[in-house]
């Protein structure tokens, strides 16, 4: 559209190379030395901080942001992956709004947070940009250890395994590891390709091999995996997306939200890519957002979030709400779908439904609006996929996802879950990172108890 | 409106701040400038005997700093003038005729010989400069060649050529005092005995800054090795405001006019200073830090001050804070306080709770009922004030005063109005029994 031109319908190349290479540049870009100091400088080196009360993996966040005000910039990349080796991307996709950003006393002294997020990103970047590896294997334990899953929660229990000696493989069921990192995210909070750098840099400490193109089901089952390793950890995600369970769902132009952003991660030319004129996007999470925010920077004339619940019910942060806007991306709430319009199987609009809480419950009023539209987005929700775990030993669910205790242990022997796939999770990078080196740390204590025995 | 016209021993200026004898001072320019800016009066930079001294060509400057970037602490290895005398004469002459209202003063430093005095003082006469100021304090480069804080340290040394100086003039003289000294005391009052008009004080502390870890030289280097400088800025304040008081107070040197100096960089900076006895002050880092702007806001803010405490002119408030310094010995010991926190103004930081916790007397609570809150615990709390000045909420926290009958819950006693100070106390084995 810049040049004014109408593409009508879903079309590709709506913009200049100049114009994808600015929308899809790096939100935020990359703090300088001076930026990061003055920076830091804010931080008040809290006793028991909040910040770090606040964040899943627990980094000593005043202890790496002093580190940066003194010019130990090393040791700050330290402090932070000796918590969380995926700090780097987190550094970039956490909602610090809500998490140690939320927590930091400036926000409740000021309203302005020290940039947590923003001094981790500066650290871990120097470190990897250096090359810098801060941890060496333990002598080989001899157990061999299988990982399910090369995204967060798997990368991460796969280097805290190595680091305790064992041997870990990897399966991942897409051609390339990172999982969400790799293949969600919106392309503008990991630019030129940090996420596979970020694999790299993470397997760089030797002793993990990973197999992409390796399904679980498909490939492998859990109980071969449980006879030819000494531990399994399952971290494979949501393999499935909700339907809207409306008329019309089957029609050209509706689309699963998670698989967008996949291809869009995948493509190499943007332009590539077709984006409908008039854009509803179903949902109200971060998915949402990210879809709802790329097909404006793609190039859609009319962006429109559909939620059916409250603004305050809304999961995507409040920070993310605002971004989306900025770019002008309409949110609208109290909408729920009814039913897909098209033409000759191609979506051409959207009837939804007024919504309102009634005795706590979510009803619909019977009064409707249509939206014209030629993309539909569901990012109403992921679910776990049941499938690839039939037919082996029985792993006890709750609410749909895995069953885990404290330390990720499954209702089976040998076998530690964690990620997206277990239950009672918030769906957060940083969390599955959590999970997956507790998960670790879990698994190293087994066999340090069995070999004792 | 208050009247902030300065007379300081004789020498009028619209306002009590002056530049100090330094780098803004070195010459004309600088001091027109100084003066388009509202600054009261110059000490002109300090003029030497021709030949004149060279100074480094590399660094002359190092610095301490606090969070983001703010100038703590200055330290400079500059000697006095480097361009030749008649040149200075010449501005100094110039610049008076020009500025008639402005205080003019120079600052001198010629070898310990009565002649060298008696000749240059002829030259400072005849630019009809309004006074002059004894370099006795510089702690680097001169002090090596017998001058600056060499005499300083000497007060013998002081008496003698203020006296020649003194013998020599018309003019009033000014002594400059070098801190790096065990008790400033003594120089100040062979400067009085000398016969001098006033004192200034502080000169710059020696001082070295900082060690360069790549090539293990002191900083500023000057071509891998570097010398002790003299240190200034808002670091030396509490120094220097310690020094004023001591000579205010001293029986000898009561009511000796005092210049202060020392990390003077707001109007509130030179109200303490003069409050501790300071007739004016003199400004130097927060001049270089800043420009010569800042003196705007020094005189609006003590006018604004003046105003709103009911004080008419400088003489209103001058010394009025030296009765109340006094000796440790004579403060009241049943004088009790406990910390207060405003949970209203608390950010939840915890500093205050770590500091008392692992430094000092465990009397306040990282948590309350299962929550971060922090409240002090009277029970401990000796009223050390850390915790104020940890604090980074200004009157988050506060210190408050126990009422006389209230039992200080720490010590089980009844807080009373009564006075007592150490000299009576039952602990003190010199004690004076009470009567």
């Amino acid at each position: 559209m810049t040049d004014g031109r109408l593409d009508t319908g879903v079309a590709a190349g709506r913009l200049s190379a100049e114009d994808y290479a600015e929308n899809f540049a790096d939100l935020h870009p990359p703090l300088d030395r001076h930026e990061a100091v003055v920076a830091a400088d804010r931080c008040y080196f809290c006793y028991d901080a909040p910040c770090v009360t606040a964040c899943p993996t627990g980094i000593d966040i005043p202890l790496f942001i002093r580190q940066i005000a003194t010019g130990n910039t090393t040791g700050s990349a330290k402090t932070i992956f000796d918590q969380n080796i995926l700090g780097g991307m987190c550094a970039r996709v956490c909602p610090t709004e809500t998490l140690c950003e939320q927590a930091c006393v400036r926000e409740k002294a000021e309203g302005k947070p020290v940039v947590i997020g923003r001094l981790q990103r500066y650290a871990t970047d120097a470190a990897m940009t250096a090359g810098k590896q801060f941890y060496e294997r333990a002598a080989p334990s001899g157990k061999l250890v299988a990982v399910v899953g090369a995204g967060p929660a798997g990368l991460a229990c796969a280097h805290r395994l190595a680091m305790h000696g064992h041997d870990v493989t990897v399966f991942d069921a897409r051609p390339k590891a990172g999982g969400l990192n790799e293949y969600g995210i919106a392309a503008y909070k990991t630019v030129d390709g940090y996420a596979q750098a970020e694999v790299d840099y993470v397997t760089a400490i030797g002793g993990i091999a990973v197999e992409p193109g390796k399904a679980l089901g498909r490939d492998l089952s859990l109980a071969g995996l449980c006879t030819s390793y000494d531990a399994v950890f399952l971290g494979m995600g949501l393999g499935g997306v909700n339907a809207l369970g409306v008329e019309g769902d089957d029609s050209e132009g509706v689309i699963d939200a998670v698989e967008y952003i996949a291809a869009l991660r995948q493509a190499s030319d943007l332009a590539t890519l077709p984006v409908g004129r008039r854009v509803v996007v179903l949902g109200g999470g971060m998915t949402a957002i990210d879809v709802a925010v790329q097909a404006k920077l793609l190039g859609a004339e009319e962006v429109t979030i559909c939620y059916r619940r409250g603004k305050d019910n809304m999961n995507a942060s409040e920070y993310e709400q605002d971004l989306a806007t900025s770019k002008g991306v309409a949110i609208r709430h109290w909408l729920q779908p009814k039913r897909i319009l098209a033409q000759s199987g191609k979506v051409t609009g959207i009837q939804l439904e007024y919504t309102t809480m009634s005795d706590g419950r979510l009803t619909g009023t019977g009064e409707s609006l249509t939206l014209g539209a030629d993309q539909v987005f569901r990012a109403i929700g992921q679910s776990y996929v049941t499938e690839p775990l039939e037919g082996g030993p029985s792993v006890a669910l709750e609410g749909g996802r895995i069953k885990v205790d404290g330390e990720g242990r499954t209702s089976i022997a040998k076998v530690w879950a964690g990620g997206d796939c277990v239950a009672g999770g918030d769906d957060l990078t940083v969390s599955a990172v959590a999970m997956g080196r507790d998960a670790a740390e879990s698994i190293h204590k087994s066999f340090n108890t069995r070999s004792g025995a | 409106m208050a009247d902030i016209r300065s007379n300081f021993i004789g020498i009028k200026s619209p306002n009590p701040f002056w530049l100090a004898s330094a780098p803004p001072t070195d010459k004309e320019y600088n001091v027109v400038r100084a003066f388009k800016a509202g600054w009261g009066g110059v000490v002109w930079k300090t003029l030497g005997l021709d030949p004149h001294i060279v100074n480094v060509n590399g660094p002359r400057y190092g610095a301490v700093w606090g969070a983001d970037r703010r100038l703590l602490g200055l330290n400079n290895i500059e000697l006095i003038t480097d361009r030749p005398l008649q040149v200075n004469l010449d501005e100094i002459k110039r610049v008076k005729r020009d500025w008639p209202d402005r205080a003019v003063v120079v600052s001198l430093m010629v070898p310990c010989e009565e002649a060298c005095w008696t000749d240059i003082m002829k030259q400072v006469d005849d630019t009809g400069a309004d006074g002059v100021e004894l370099n006795f304090g510089c702690p680097h480069g001169m002090s090596e060649r017998g001058m600056g804080s060499a005499v300083g340290q000497v007060p013998e040394y002081i008496e003698m050529v203020t006296r020649w100086v003194k013998a020599s003039t018309r003019m009033p003289v000014i002594v400059k005092l070098t801190p790096n000294i065990t008790d400033i005391r003594y120089p100040a009052r062979a400067a009085h005995k000398g016969g001098a008009d006033a004192v200034s004080l502080i000169n710059t502390v020696s001082s070295i800054t900082s060690v360069n870890l790549d090539t293990f030289s002191p900083e500023p280097s000057i071509d891998g090795k570097g010398s002790h400088g003299g240190y200034c800025g808002p670091a030396v304040k509490p120094i220097a405001l310690n020094m004023v008081a001591d000579i205010a107070r001293d029986a000898e040197t009561r009511g000796l006019p005092i210049s202060g100096i020392g990390g003077i960089t707001t109007w509130r900076d030179a109200a303490e200073f003069m409050a501790l006895g300071a007739g004016n002050v003199q400004v130097c880092t927060a001049a270089m830090t800043y420009g010569f702007k800042i003196v705007q806001e020094m005189i609006e803010g003590l006018k604004n001050w003046m105003d709103e405490a009911g004080h008419p002119d400088l003489d209103a408030f001058v010394g009025r804070a030296v009765p109340n310094v006094t000796d440790w010995q004579y403060l009241n010991l049943n004088y009790v306080a406990k910390a207060r926190i405003d949970q209203d103004s608390c950010i939840q930081c915890g500093r205050c709770h770590i500091a008392c916790e692992d430094t000092s007397h465990q009397a306040i609570t990282n948590m309350v009922d299962g929550q971060r809150r922090f409240e002090v615990i009277d029970e401990e709390c000796v009223g050390c004030n850390l915790c104020v000045n940890v604090c980074p909420v200004e009157n988050c926290i506060t210190m408050v005063p126990m009422a006389a009958g209230a039992v200080d819950p720490r010590t089980g006693r009844v807080v009373t109005d009564d006075y007592a100070n150490w000299t009576t106390h039952p602990n003190n084995p010199a004690r004076v029994a009470a009567e």
